[in-house]
């Protein structure tokens, strides 16, 4: 873990008169095309960014970016998140850099390839390691953080995959629907304390991640403006665009001997 | 993050990937997309056929088009790297859009050096085709305004370009149509502004004697640019409206620009474009400014981009969609050229909705392949009607070399090889520049094939 920009601290900034509004915000998968898309919502609103990828130049053209849009202060680190025992480390020195954190989001996460994953295990563990269980680590730690100062919220990118898994993609759908049950518990444990989880569930989004898909996606920008109002408004689940919330109504529902035989 | 719901296979074909602005022609490509610096040559690995980086397409013809191959779409690769207040230099992205710079930089007090009609173009399309503005006279064109940029190579070599570093990888690629390599990152030297108010002043002109009186008498003005009516014969022949700005020099607010909120959202039919309307449209134009002479204050928006307001206006040419032509004559033949080409223009019944008349000014362009030259520059655009607007483009192109012009290969959809070689001598020493990987539709029409691969 490198840090890349550390001029001015945060310290310095939070004690400018401006500092009581400007969000603290700690952005894992910073050069995710939502999170980006998120960030400068964000950045133009002035927040205090601590952002952390694994590609240096990628994070190092994003955090410049951030800061020329008005983020107040950019912080980085470049760590590859499935290493989870480095996340302890790595949290600390975000939140320290940070002066405290009002909202984490978690946006890292790999589509995979769920061809190869049928037929290679290890790849298929790859995708629910980095799409679960590095985010369990991730909000074990930050939940308890929070659960200490009785405050901050916890916004997570799970996806309407995880609803029903589908024969296209149901390694990455049990993924997001194992991340999705674990953000529902945290919920209900960690909401007497103050602290907020949000599940964002988007449906698919123009995104470098989904170039290759020849469907109809939502635009990015629209889909980070979403999210951010909805961080603002601490609701628990968010589907967006907010047409899937019917959609996948009638997913959940269509009986399971009709289902395994459709070809989605 | 990934999440597909629907099947790629089943999903219904999308639309066609790309198309030029005059939507003529149209050819399939693949859309490659490029969203970090990094992303260039590897994503070449595995393509068969040749590539080409795009923007916005906000070029009319086939220069940001390339059939049946690989369009790296750079609009991704719109991050800002850095800025310098002191001196105004901002470092970009190529894929940046002019509309993004500009809503970064009005507020802080800075504008564009160098704007065209549209902000809806990227700094990366700004500098291959070397475009220009209404102040070319006073500031040149875009490239005059670009300290340095990144190149990149099909074969992974990095250059630095600037006048005095590769200054002939620099020369080749502005105006180089993006085949010298992918633009990764370039500076721009913003000028500073206290006001987003622009001082205008409207004036009419009955033919090009009064045109030419007027440039002389507002030379001192920095944006200068004219209206001029292609349709009208006889006593109305050439008439237009002369029309300059400047920045006001009155401080006011300097907020960013409300997004565009009107958009054609189908093709008008075929006929929605005839003589009649086009006549009907150009004496409402002239006659909108009822005194000979308007002044005013106005906002920046509706002096430089009046078209923005609208997006896709241009399907209001209908599915044939419409060429531009687009000459430069220099000063030698500009006058007697100019009425010749407007005297066979009205001649054909052709109308055009817009065109745009303008003095060009003695600053030369940096890029080997740029357009503009001192003289006078004429743009209009044509609907498509196959039998008669290719011939006469073609007489128009032959009328524009016998005056010693050129046209502006971002216009282009009609040139023909014999007349893009002699308005371009220079075009075999450019090919030297080429990337053996990057190819255009226009340059394989203009050259006879210049594909390598």
């Amino acid at each position: 873990m490198s840090t890349l920009a550390t001029e001015p601290t945060a310290a310095a900034i939070a004690a400018s008169p401006n500092a009581k509004i400007a969000k603290k915000i700690l952005v894992l998968g910073a050069t995710s095309g939502i999170a980006e898309a998120t960030c400068r919502i964000w950045a133009a609103e002035g927040a205090q960014m601590f952002l952390v990828a694994r590609n240096p130049e990628k994070l190092a053209a994003v955090a410049a970016d951030l800061k020329l849009r008005g983020a107040s202060y950019v912080g980085t680190a470049v760590a590859d998140l499935d290493d989870t025992d480095k996340h302890a480390e790595l949290l600390t020195h975000a939140v320290n850099s940070l002066t405290g954190m009002d909202i984490a989001y978690l946006a890292h996460g790999i589509l995979g390839d769920q061809a190869r994953g049928e037929q290679d295990f290890e790849h298929a563990a790859q995708i629910i390691y980095t799409n679960f269980l590095a985010p369990v680590s991730l909000l074990t730690w930050l939940a308890n953080y929070c659960v200490q100062r009785h405050a901050g919220v916890l916004a997570v990118l799970s996806s309407v995959a995880g609803e029903r898994g589908r024969k296209s993609n149901y390694i990455y759908a049990s993924s997001k629907a194992g991340l999705t049950a674990f953000l529902s518990g945290l919920r209900n444990r960690v909401d007497r304390e103050g602290v907020t989880v949000i599940t964002i569930k988007p449906g698919p989004v123009n995104t470098s991640m989904t170039a290759h898909m020849n469907i109809r996606k939502a635009d990015v920008k629209k889909v980070a403006a979403t999210i951010v109002k909805a961080i603002d408004k601490r609701v628990d689940t968010l589907y967006v665009p907010i047409i899937f919330l019917p959609i996948m109504f009638i997913v959940r529902h269509i009986p399971e001997r009709i289902f395994k035989k459709l070809n989605l | 993050m990934p999440h597909s719901v629907v099947d790629p296979q089943t999903a219904k074909a999308a639309p066609p990937a790309f198309e030029s602005w005059g939507r003529y022609p149209r050819y399939d490509a693949k859309i490659v997309p490029l969203n970090w610096q990094c992303d260039f040559p590897g994503v070449l690995s595995g393509l068969e056929t040749a590539a080409l980086p795009v923007g916005l397409g906000r070029s009319y013809g086939d220069v940001c088009l390339l059939k049946d191959g690989n369009l790296l779409l750079t609009t991704g690769m719109d991050r800002l790297l850095d800025f310098d207040p002191a001196t105004g230099i901002l470092t970009a992205e190529a894929g940046v859009s002019l509309a993004q710079i500009l809503d970064f930089a009005v507020p802080r007090g800075f504008f564009l050096p160098v704007t065209p009609g549209t902000k809806y173009v990227t700094l990366g399309g700004a500098i291959a085709n070397d475009i220009h503005g209404k102040n070319h006279e006073a500031a040149g064109s875009f490239g005059n305004h670009v300290p340095s940029f990144e190149l990149v190579r099909s074969d992974g070599s990095r250059r630095l370009c600037s006048p005095t570093e590769n200054p002939d990888w620099f020369a080749a690629t502005i105006g180089g149509m993006g085949l010298t390599g992918v633009i990764t990152w370039a500076q721009l030297k913003l000028r500073p502004i206290v006001s987003r108010k622009i001082d205008y002043e409207g004036i009419q002109f009955h033919g090009i004697d009064e045109f030419l009186d007027l440039k002389q008498r507002y030379q001192h003005v920095e944006y200068t640019v004219s209206w001029v009516d292609c349709a009208s014969t006889g006593r109305n022949f050439a008439r237009g409206v002369f029309m300059l700005g400047e920045h006001s020099k009155d401080p006011g607010e300097l907020k960013p620009s409300p997004e565009p909120k009107l958009s054609v959202p189908f093709d008008f039919p075929g006929f929605a474009l005839n003589h009649t309307t086009v006549s009907l449209f150009n004496s409402v134009f002239f006659h909108k400014q009822m005194k000979a002479h308007v002044k005013t204050v106005q906002d920046y928006e509706p002096f430089f981009y009046p078209l923005d307001a609208v997006l896709h206006w241009n399907r209001g040419y209908g599915k044939r969609g419409l060429v531009q032509f687009q000459y430069a004559i220099p000063w030698q033949h500009a006058k007697e050229g100019t009425i010749e080409i407007l005297r066979e223009i009205a001649k054909s019944g052709l109308a055009s909705f817009l065109a745009v008349l303008k003095a060009f000014g003695e600053i030369p362009s940096l890029g080997m392949m740029s357009f503009p030259q001192a003289g006078i520059m004429l743009a209009l655009d044509f609907p498509i009607k196959p039998d008669l607007t290719f011939p006469l483009l073609k007489r128009l192109g032959d009328m524009t070399l016998e005056f010693g012009g050129r046209l502006y290969s971002a216009k282009d959809a009609a040139m023909t090889p014999a007349q893009f070689q002699a308005f371009y001598p220079q075009w075999r020493q450019f090919a030297q520049y080429r990337d053996p990987r990057l190819n255009s539709s226009f340059w394989e029409r203009v050259t006879g094939g210049g594909s390598t691969l």
